[in-house]
């Protein structure tokens, strides 16, 4: 059990790579390549389910540290561990890439095999982001989050998927340069110099960063640029509905189920982490971003002919959501905002699994192409039902405790941060019941549409858990409170800190 | 006086200082001797062979020099055998290696004649040894023009193609000219310290440094000796000739001239940079980096032919390079011997790849021509993409820590060169974009069904997976080569 906990994160981690590979060498028979494909993420997922179960919350820290050293000049260490915050992420991360398999069964029919590597990959990747301790092992996984992701969406994409791809990776690519300045400034003036997260967060602490004082404020800008991008945060945005609309339907979730946490949790782990003062000082303009996010994605949503794209500017709302949680400096709101990245990574993630379903039969996301689905595919609509539920914010359901939990921290900050974010969850349940209105009820307008098949048992295979876990989150948050309060806990202890500092004074 | 007699004649250990220069030489005068008398027809594979047992001979000639007992000075101080030289002897045989491996179908798809081809990539070699390991102005020079002169016969050898005569003579003439700028340079150099042994320049060179003026001839000196390496390593301004000769070249020549020479040419820089101390270094460089890596990958953008393109990225990649020799010596020296052995593995690897596919007569080099490429040739288009990746500088390759060590390299010390890694970070995105584009246009296009791949062949399929595993050890396990060159730069400094 001992070596088991010494490398689980080195097994979740590379597991899905070591898939990829061995696809490789594969021969070109589809069915066997979806197969083995599904095997493996399961048996990743199995396998990071080791890390809930014997997490200990009592523990302060990461847990399941490994740290090795691997390349002596400059002083990078193989060093990975996990908390609440990074272990959910990590769960969530498997827990989507079966259902991604599952639901490219059959809408990939060319070129399965590279598909399937790099869906593989990009797991690895995004699993590597969650987990690494070291800031080079971190920004290594980060960029390498871009390629996949990037020939997924040009490979296998639709009309100007190109143009998405490149855009995306041009974008992505380009704000992490600033990242990368600012870990390489951290690691020149660390002594002795290193990419530890944890060592630099304990010199910054201690003060020992003797040059700290000037270069914060750019240090955090840094950092921020690169998260704000992939968040997407207004008014860094506009790569998302472009990257969303073309990429495929197991692209789409994972682009939205994780990629985007990805800059949610470097805010968290990292801006807030290493920068706590200058998170304070930015933070009204931060949240002001957010609040304008929260609304114009929802209003921008309102409007969209295409059901992707609807949900992509949904995602920019929601996501507008997880920044104002973490920016309120509240426990309650950065527990919601932690709740609403788990929640929104799972219902989004059906949504667009749910669009995917529907364009495999029509081969559009025309929302005026659709209309009184309810009739010809009642599985499938309800389905629906339950995840716009979901998401909109319906209590019982996951999206409720989350938005709760952000609203109720955003308003222990400043009031007028909670009202404008409360609007948020009004549009939220206009555009998504009002696109659910026009795709469902009402009469079959398009004789085609008549004729749909409903939902065959491989999608419902892949959609019963998203389901399920809806559910569960919503009914039994503390399973996941438990362990995310800790680590939010400990993220906040220099803001309170800070505070009795500034109070003293 | 006593001195002098002792030296007349070499020592025995003199002559494995040189081992690696001796064993090319000999492989190359076997070769060309074989050549006339063997039948032409099956002379190509033997040849090649002889070739390729020549560089790998020469290989171990460099492991076995590098016992700690045969480094020193040799042949009266004009050369000198360090962890410096070797390494650079390292990559020459390597690349050496490597170019012959990916020429060995190449020759025959395109009607090259072997003989001369093979016996030139090793007596190019041989310059390329001598210009790392010799501590003598006039001998580098003489190592240079080995060098040079090999390589301009080189890129005329697709002789039914007028671009590649065009190429061959625009190399000649402008090579020749920048040669010339380097032999005034060491003029200059020699009337300014007396000496043109680098031991004793940097010597006379601390003395002034002690007295606060430096001589005016010896920075007109090193700016004219810079102007003759800049040539040769295709740093702007003096870039003009590059992307005509690379277009023109044959492909495997360009991975061997775009790699070899240009690393041997960083070594005679590195040397005369820092162990000869010389001075108003940094600007010079400053300049000639900031205007490589703009001019480099600006124009890159707009090629729709990938040599061009490819062209146009290793000025650009010089641009990079430069930045390491205008950092402190402690930390660029690595950086750039670091930088010169993983760029020859990626670039080497690329060309391999381009040659391949363009087929006789190097009919296909436009990017339209790589359409759907992936679909076609899922290997070639795989293993190109790791090459371009590299050359992006993404993790896990070479190319990430190549660029990584040398904008570290340049924010240390108490005078960070920050305004030129501002200017290498913003390039190095504008660079993503047109490898991107190969990238894209492979995978992401459909397919053109008139332009044929043929399989990979043996020799190209061994060269192609050494320069892979390079690129990716480079990539994944940098720190026993970095360990490596860091030893050269006490030795340097």
């Amino acid at each position: 059990m001992n070596w088991l906990d010494n490398n689980i994160l080195t097994l979740v981690t590379f597991v899905p790579t070591v898939g990829a590979v061995l696809l490789l060498f594969f021969p070109r028979r589809d069915r066997d390549i979806r197969v083995f494909a599904l095997v493996i993420s399961l048996l990743t997922f199995v396998l990071s389910l080791h890390l809930p179960a014997h997490f200990n919350r009592n523990l302060p820290g990461f847990q399941f540290d490994k740290n090795v050293a691997w390349i002596p000049m400059p002083n990078i260490h193989y060093h990975m561990g996990i908390d609440g915050i990074s272990m959910w992420l990590t769960v969530l991360t498997t827990f989507l890439t079966p259902l991604c398999v599952l639901i490219s069964w059959k809408s990939i029919h060319e070129r399965v095999k590279e598909f399937f590597i790099l869906l593989l990959v990009l797991e690895t990747a995004l699993i590597g982001v969650f987990v690494s301790l070291d800031l080079f092992l971190f920004y290594f996984f980060w960029e390498a989050t871009l390629i996949p992701m990037a020939l997924l969406i040009g490979m296998f994409g639709h009309g100007r998927r190109i143009y998405a791809a490149v855009k995306f990776f041009l974008y992505t690519m380009i704000a992490s340069m600033f990242m990368l300045a600012a870990i390489l400034w951290l690691y020149a003036n660390t002594n002795p110099h290193t990419f530890d997260f944890v060592a630099i967060q304990n010199a910054i602490q201690s003060g020992q960063l003797a040059n700290l004082a000037g270069a914060a404020r750019w240090l955090f800008l840094g950092f921020f640029v690169a998260f704000a991008v992939k968040v997407p945060l207004f008014p860094f945005h506009t790569w998302l509905p472009d990257a969303h609309v073309e990429a495929p339907t197991a692209g789409s979730v994972l682009l939205a189920g994780v990629l985007l946490k990805m800059g949610t949790y470097g805010m968290l782990r990292f801006n807030l982490g290493l920068f706590p003062e200058q998170s304070r000082a930015n933070a009204s303009w931060i949240v002001v971003l957010a609040l304008i996010g929260i609304v114009y994605g929802a209003l921008v949503a309102m409007v969209q002919p295409n059901l992707k794209k609807l949900i992509a500017y949904s995602s920019i709302s929601h996501l507008g959501f997880v920044v104002l949680g973490i920016f309120s400096f509240t426990q309650a709101g950065l527990n919601g905002a932690m709740f609403v990245m788990l929640a929104h990574g799972v219902s989004t993630g059906a949504l667009f699994m749910l669009a995917g379903i529907i364009y495999e039969r029509r081969h559009t996301y025309e929302i005026s192409e659709f209309g009184g689905l309810a009739t010809p595919m009642p599985r499938y609509s309800t389905f629906f039902l339950f995840i716009v539920l979901a998401s909109v914010g319906l209590p019982l359901l996951n999206g409720f405790i989350g938005e709760f939990l952000v609203l109720s921290g955003a308003f222990q900050a400043k009031m007028w941060w909670g009202i404008v974010g409360a609007t948020g969850v009004i549009w939220s349940a206009c555009y998504l019941l009002w696109m659910y209105q026009r795709v469902f009820f009402g009469k079959v307008k398009h004789e085609v549409n008549n004729s749909l098949p409903d939902l065959d048992i491989r999608e419902r295979v892949a959609l019963w858990p998203a389901a399920i876990i809806a559910l569960v989150m919503g009914v039994a948050p503390l399973l996941w409170l438990n362990s995310i309060d800790p680590a939010v806990h400990n993220a906040l202890v220099p803001f309170s800190q800070l505070a009795s500092r500034l109070v003293g004074q | 006086m006593a001195l002098q007699t002792m030296q007349t004649i070499p020592h025995a250990a003199d002559y494995i200082r040189i081992l690696p220069e001796i064993v090319f030489s000999l492989f190359g005068l076997l070769v060309m001797f074989l050549d006339p008398i063997m039948d032409e027809r099956r002379s190509q594979r033997t040849l090649g062979g002889i070739a390729l047992a020549g560089a790998i001979a020469a290989l171990a000639a460099t492991l076995y020099q590098a016992q700690a007992h045969f480094w020193g000075l040799g042949f009266f101080g004009m050369v000198k055998v360090d962890a410096f030289s070797i390494f650079f002897h390292f990559v020459v045989a390597a690349a050496a290696i490597l170019v012959i491996l990916s020429s060995y179908e190449y020759m025959e798809v395109q009607h090259i004649r072997a003989g001369e081809y093979y016996g030139l990539i090793l007596f190019g070699a041989v310059g390329m040894d001598l210009m790392s390991s010799a501590v003598e102005l006039v001998l580098i020079f003489i190592a240079l023009e080995i060098s040079s002169i090999a390589t301009y016969i080189l890129a005329g050898f697709r002789r039914r193609s007028a671009i590649s005569s065009e190429s061959s003579v625009k190399y000649f003439l402008l090579g020749s000219f920048a040669t010339a700028f380097f032999l005034y340079g060491v003029a200059l150099m020699f009337g300014a310290t007396g000496s043109t042994s680098i031991d004793r320049i940097s010597a006379v060179m601390q003395e002034y440094a002690g007295s606060g003026h430096g001589p005016l001839l010896a920075y007109l000196g090193v700016a004219l000796m810079f102007v003759g390496l800049g040539f040769k390593v295709a740093a702007a301004p003096f870039h003009v000739w590059t992307p005509d000769v690379y277009e023109g070249a044959p492909s495997p020549v360009v991975g061997f001239m775009s790699t070899a020479p240009k690393a041997a040419a960083f070594a005679v820089l590195l040397r005369i940079m820092f162990e000869a101390q010389a001075p108003g270094r940094i600007w010079l460089i400053w300049v000639a980096a900031a205007l490589s890596m703009t001019i480099g990958n600006i124009a890159a953008l707009v090629q729709d032919n990938v040599k061009r393109l490819l062209a146009y990225s290793s000025i650009a990649h010089a641009g990079y390079l430069l930045i390491a020799i205008a950092s402190l010596p402690a930390d660029g020296i690595p950086a750039a011997m670091f930088y010169s052995a993983s760029y020859a593995a990626m670039n080497i690897g690329a060309f391999a790849v381009v040659g391949h596919f363009a087929g006789a007569g190097e009919r296909y080099v436009t990017l339209e021509d790589y359409s759907g490429l992936g679909r076609r040739s899922p290997a070639l288009a795989a293993i190109l993409t790791i090459f371009l990746l590299s050359l992006i500088g993404i993790p896990i390759t070479g190319g990430f820590f190549a660029k990584f060590y040398v904008f570290s390299a340049a924010l240390q010390g108490s005078h960070p060169l920050i305004g030129l890694v501002i200017i290498g970070v913003l390039n190095s995105a504008i660079a993503a974009y047109y490898y991107l584009r190969v990238i894209v246009v492979m995978y992401m296009r459909e397919p053109r069904e008139d332009t044929p791949v043929p399989p990979i062949p043996a020799g190209l399929g061994i060269a192609l997976g050494l320069s892979l595993a390079v690129t990716i050890y480079l990539g994944v396990l940098p720190g026993r080569v970095l360990e490596y060159a860091g030893r050269s730069v006490n030795l340097l400094h």
